[in-house]
Parts: C-alpha cells; structure tokens; sequence
C-alpha cells in the first residue's frame, strides 16, 4: 500500500520505514520556529526544566522572529522582545531577526520562506498556529505550544500522531478574479473549522501548482482554520527555483504515491468557483462576494501572513491604480522585503507604493499588526463597531481589537475593490 | 493521578477558539511570575460572547470582577474546543482560574496537545454531547477509572472516551515529568 507525501517526511523523521495514520511517534526536528508572543514562556519552561545553563539542542536549527507585538509601547510586549534578545546573545544564536536593526524581517512564516529555512522534505515546528504555512514547500509543518516547543529546545524530539490526509484538487486555469485565497475559503465552507482536525491537508491540481509559491502559501496557511494539522504542496520546480534563490541547504523532495490512502478527496473546477467572503464571526462563514455586496464597511485591512505577501498587493495595485479609497485602507507588508519591494513593482509603469499613498491607504511597517488585535496602539486595530474587510485569516469575536467589530475575511482583489467603494464589492466589477 | 475529580460545571457552547479563552491583548504577561501570572485566571474565557457564556441561559461570568479564580473548575464543552491560535496561554488561563478538567465533544490538536503536554487541565472527551444536558452551577464528579461523568445535581451518568495514547503523559503530569520518568531526558 502507497504512502502519502506526509507519511513519507514523517517515516523519514521518525526513522522509520513505514508509519500509519494514528500511529504515535517521536520525531527529529529539523527547525524550530518561534516569535515575541511564544518565545519568552518558552524559554521559561525550557530553563526551568534543563538548567539556567543549558545550552540548546542546537543553536543552528532555532530560529526566531519578533513580529508580533512589536511597534507598540506596551511595556510587557517590549519586555518580551528583551527577553528573546537576551536569549539569543547568552546562546550565540545566529537565526536571531531583531527589531530595529536592519535583520528586522516581520512575520514569521514568510520570513522563514525567505530566509530559506523552507526546505522540501523537512520537518518544521513552530510556536504559532500558522506554521503550516510553511507546508507549501513540499515539507511537513505543524505548530506546538510552549511547552512542546521547551521540549524541541532541548531535546530535538516531539511526539505527533501521524495523521489521515485529506486531498483537495484544483482542475482549470484560474481565472482572473480568483486568487488562492478564494480556493481556501470555498475549502472551509465546505469542510467547516474543525472538518480537518488532527489531519494533513494536501493540495494538487493544476490549478495549484500554476500558482507561485506566495499564493500556495495563502493556501497551507489556513489550513489550520480546518483544524488542520498540517497543509502540503508537492514541491515542484517553481518550489526548487525559489528556494535555491534563498538557500544552498540540500533537501529532499517527495511524493504522494499513485495508490496512497486517503481519509477523503475533494475536487473542484476553478473556473466555476467565484469570488467569496467568510462571514462574521467564523472563517467558515462563507458567502459569495454578491451574497454580500453592498455592506457598509468602516475600514479595509491588507497585511498579514496571509494576505500581506508581494502578490496580495500586486492584486490590490490592480485595482487601486489611479484610484482613491472611499474608507480608511490599512496596508502592512508582512516582511520588511515586501515593503521593499513596494518601491520596485510597479504596475503600467507606477510603484505600488504611489498608486497605494495616491489612493489615500495608510501603510504600515511589517509585523502582524491589526491582524491578532494587540495592543490598543496597535496600527489598524478595530475600534468599537468597526465593520472590516481584510485579507487575514481569522474573524473570531475580538480577533482584530474589538469584540463589538465585525469582521469580513476575503482575497485582496475584493478587499480592494471594496475600499473604492466603501462597501463590499465584487471584483469582477472592476478588473 | 487522583481518579476522581469533583466540582462545579461551567457550560460552553460549540468552537470555544483561544481568542475567546484568552483575549490576544492578554499574552503579553509573565507566565512564571506568579503573582503577575494570576491576570490570565482574572481573563479567563473573557472573550466568550455574554450570551453564551455559561448556558444554557447565558449571561453568567466565569471569573468574578476582581478574581482570578473561579468558582466553577469543570468546563463542559460542544465540538472543536480551543481552536484558532497555538497559545499555550489559553490551557494554561483555565488552570490559574481553578479548572481542573474539561469535557468537550471534541478538541482541536494544539489546545488539546497543550493542556496534556504542559499538564494544565485534564481534557476529556464525551461520547455524545452533553452541554445541553448539564446547566452551568451543577454539580459534577468525574470517574477516570471509569470514564464516566456524572451529574451530581440530577444524578445522570454519561460515558466518556478512554483517554487513549496520552494516558502516560497525563498520569506523569506532563510531557517533561513523562520523559524523566521514562529516561529520555535526565533526572
Ligand atoms: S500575521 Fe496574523 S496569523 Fe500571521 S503570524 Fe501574525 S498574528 Fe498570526
């Protein structure tokens, strides 16, 4: 009997030749992964159970991010940045990406993709729930707790049970209206928040792999919001390309056997999926764009691991090009090499960082920003009744600051077309 | 392990997400200070929508205003408990607040992995849903030995999941006592 993609890197991990849905085992990391929110409690537990001197497992396998509360004059935020800092000097830790010099990168799961610790074959923890992001690289990725990521800290093992699979196919050319986003959200209305628990989700098709390795990233980003374990994408030579652009690391590439076992499939033609929104409060809530259309909205957010990557904002640039937004537009680039590339791409010829300030957004320095609501002072925070549209991945009561906002979840070409109008708008109407 | 845990129920509706549990403004306090430590007991499941909280009527305030304990210590649950963010903060808010176990009809993988591996709370699973069989206040014994959940208030039993794989790490009291005790990590 075949084996999937991810009962491959997890039998590779574990050491093991074959291993079975369900069956727990112990596995070798590869890289562990963790930013300001999770590193500090972390780090706490990893001393107070191997020592005030221990050294890590290994130093070169421990990468961090400060990202999330980071902009901010909170004073226990900036105190948890001191602490990584801390601990990154006393370890001699080289993958250490701190704030206010210029190694500053801004989210974690894209910055791992550009720093190249993305690695096909690979096993990732991280602190943080979108770890799975990094699943688009043809390599297994999950996110842990403290507790578990202490344990990888100074032992390089972690148990996992290794899960069913799950195969969402994607036959057709994706039509201009749609974006990765779409896809994901059509799969979570289908399957609902919990319909991927404790699973693998891989995807395949055509459709997928005509997609770069930014938009297969918005894709295994949200696996998660399934309750998945874990979201993959064979690698392929758009993923070795841009890998080896990052990265002289070897890796290892798998696949999927013909006759693999899987706890279910799902198919679907592009061509006939359209343009949708998750609904307040759950990013399974899902409508068609029309279903919706005409909402008033109080503010447009662009930004985030999700949608905060270059081609979230070529998206949005499309339709922003020589046009003023109607209501207050938040844009934060998720890494500081987005942000630099806002001042290169250009779109007929303009950067996107004068067709955005031309159309009145606001930009923001990368981080996660308004995405997990944060501190009050938070850029682009939701304030009292706040109606929003945005590109991120969560519309939990509270998710973006205030309990009482509602929050709309959609791709960056509908945020976009919704903030010329100020209120919920269909692409299709402007490309 | 102590095989009988007794207390106070607080009933929850479905997909109680770690926002709801522990509001993300909230994560930024020390874990290990323990008198700074008590705000996560004090916004316990403070985000959870007034209506649902504690049903079935709703209404009910798990943590007193100007407490961080609560007097409720067993959380019954509906389908995909704790989902969204990986924060350890959220099993670990339920423990500071005086819960001792939960029961849900389900879990998602990081909060039940958190609550098990740090040794925060006991996360059982029934074998039918029960939140609209138990009210908030009643009270709740639950057998371990027995995987059984009883209504002490109304005197029903209801069976519950063997506990399964993690049986040794909750019994050891977490992952790292689990792998002392098993010598994969030194005394
Ligand atoms: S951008 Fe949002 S979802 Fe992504 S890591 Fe930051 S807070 Fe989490």
């Amino acid at each position: 009997m075949g084996m999937t993609i991810t009962e491959k890197i997890l039998a590779k991990s574990a050491g093991k030749n074959i291993v079975k849905p369900g069956e727990s085992i112990w596995l070798n990391v590869d890289t562990l992964m963790t930013h300001d929110v999770c590193g500090p409690p972390t780090i706490g537990i990893w001393k107070r159970e191997f020592g005030e001197k221990a050294k890590i497992w290994d130093k070169d396998r421990v990468v961090i991010f400060p990202d999330h509360y980071i902009f901010t004059a909170n004073k226990h935020a900036n105190r948890n940045v001191e602490i990584l800092r801390e601990f990154a000097k006393e370890q001699s830790l080289d993958n250490y990406y701190d704030v206010g010099t210029d190694r500053y990168k801004g989210v974690c799961h894209i910055a791992l993709a550009e720093e190249g610790y993305n690695l096909p074959g690979t096993v990732l923890f991280g602190t943080d729930s979108h770890t799975c992001t990094s699943g688009a690289f043809g390599m297994f990725s999950t996110g842990v707790g403290n507790t578990d990521a202490a344990f990888i800290l100074g032992t390089g093992k972690i148990w996992e049970k290794v899960p069913e699979s799950m195969k969402f196919t994607f036959n057709g050319a994706m039509p201009e209206y749609l974006t990765a986003k779409d896809l994901i959200l059509q799969i979570l209305g289908d399957i609902t928040t919990d319909g991927a628990t404790y699973r693998a989700m891989e995807f395949d098709g055509e459709a997928v792999f005509s997609l770069g390795m930014n938009e297969r990233m918005t894709l295994t980003n949200m696996a998660i919001e399934a309750g998945g374990m874990s979201g993959i994408i064979q690698a392929d030579e758009v993923t070795e390309a841009y890998v080896k652009e990052r990265t002289d690391k070897s890796y290892e590439i798998f696949k999927s056997d013909a006759d693999a076992v899987y706890q279910s499939k799902y198919e679907y033609d592009v061509s006939k999926l359209e343009p949708l929104v998750a609904k307040p409060h759950s990013p399974d809530n899902r409508g068609t764009v029309r279903s919706v259309e005409g909402t008033k909205l109080t503010k447009c957010y662009i930004g985030s691991c999700t949608g905060g990557k270059i081609t979230d904002f070529m998206f949005a640039a499309k339709l922003l090009f020589g046009q003023e937004t109607k209501v207050p537009t938040f844009i934060v680039p998720a890494s500081t090499e987005v942000a630099a590339q806002f001042e290169v791409e250009t779109f007929n010829g303009v950067t996107l960082k004068e067709i955005f300030t031309n159309a009145g957004c606001e930009i923001a320095q990368s981080s996660c920003a308004a995405c997990l609501g944060g501190p009050d002072d938070t850029f682009g925070r939701s304030v009292d009744h706040d109606i929003v549209i945005s590109t991120t991945n969560r519309n939990f009561p509270g998710r973006m600051g205030s309990k009482k906002s509602e929050v709309y979840l959609a791709s960056p070409l509908t945020v976009a077309a919704s903030a010329l109008t100020g209120v919920i708008t269909d692409p299709r109407d402007y490309l | 392990m102590n095989n009988k845990i007794t207390g106070k129920a607080f009933v929850l509706g479905n997909n109680i997400d770690t926002d709801q549990i522990i509001p993300a403004e909230h994560l930024v306090y020390s874990m290990t200070d323990s008198e700074e430590s008590k705000l996560y007991g004090k916004y316990a499941l403070s985000s959870v929508p007034i209506q649902e909280s504690g049903l079935p009527g709703g209404g009910i305030k798990f943590v007193d205003v100007g407490k961080h304990l609560s007097e409720y210590s067993i959380i019954i649950g509906g389908a995909n408990f704790g989902c969204g963010s990986s924060r350890e903060h959220a099993p670990f808010a339920m423990q500071v607040a005086g819960v001792k176990a939960i029961v849900a009809e389900s879990y998602a993988r990081i909060f039940y992995r958190n609550s098990v591996d740090g040794g925060f709370v006991i996360p059982l699973d029934s074998t039918m849903k029960i939140n609209d069989k138990i009210k908030t206040g009643d009270e709740i014994e639950i057998d371990l030995d027995q995987n059984k959940i009883t209504n002490l208030t109304t005197g029903t039993s209801y069976q519950l999941n063997p506990i399964g794989d993690v049986l040794p790490i909750i019994e050891a009291g977490g992952l790292f006592e689990y792998a002392r005790k098993t010598n994969m990590i030194s005394q």
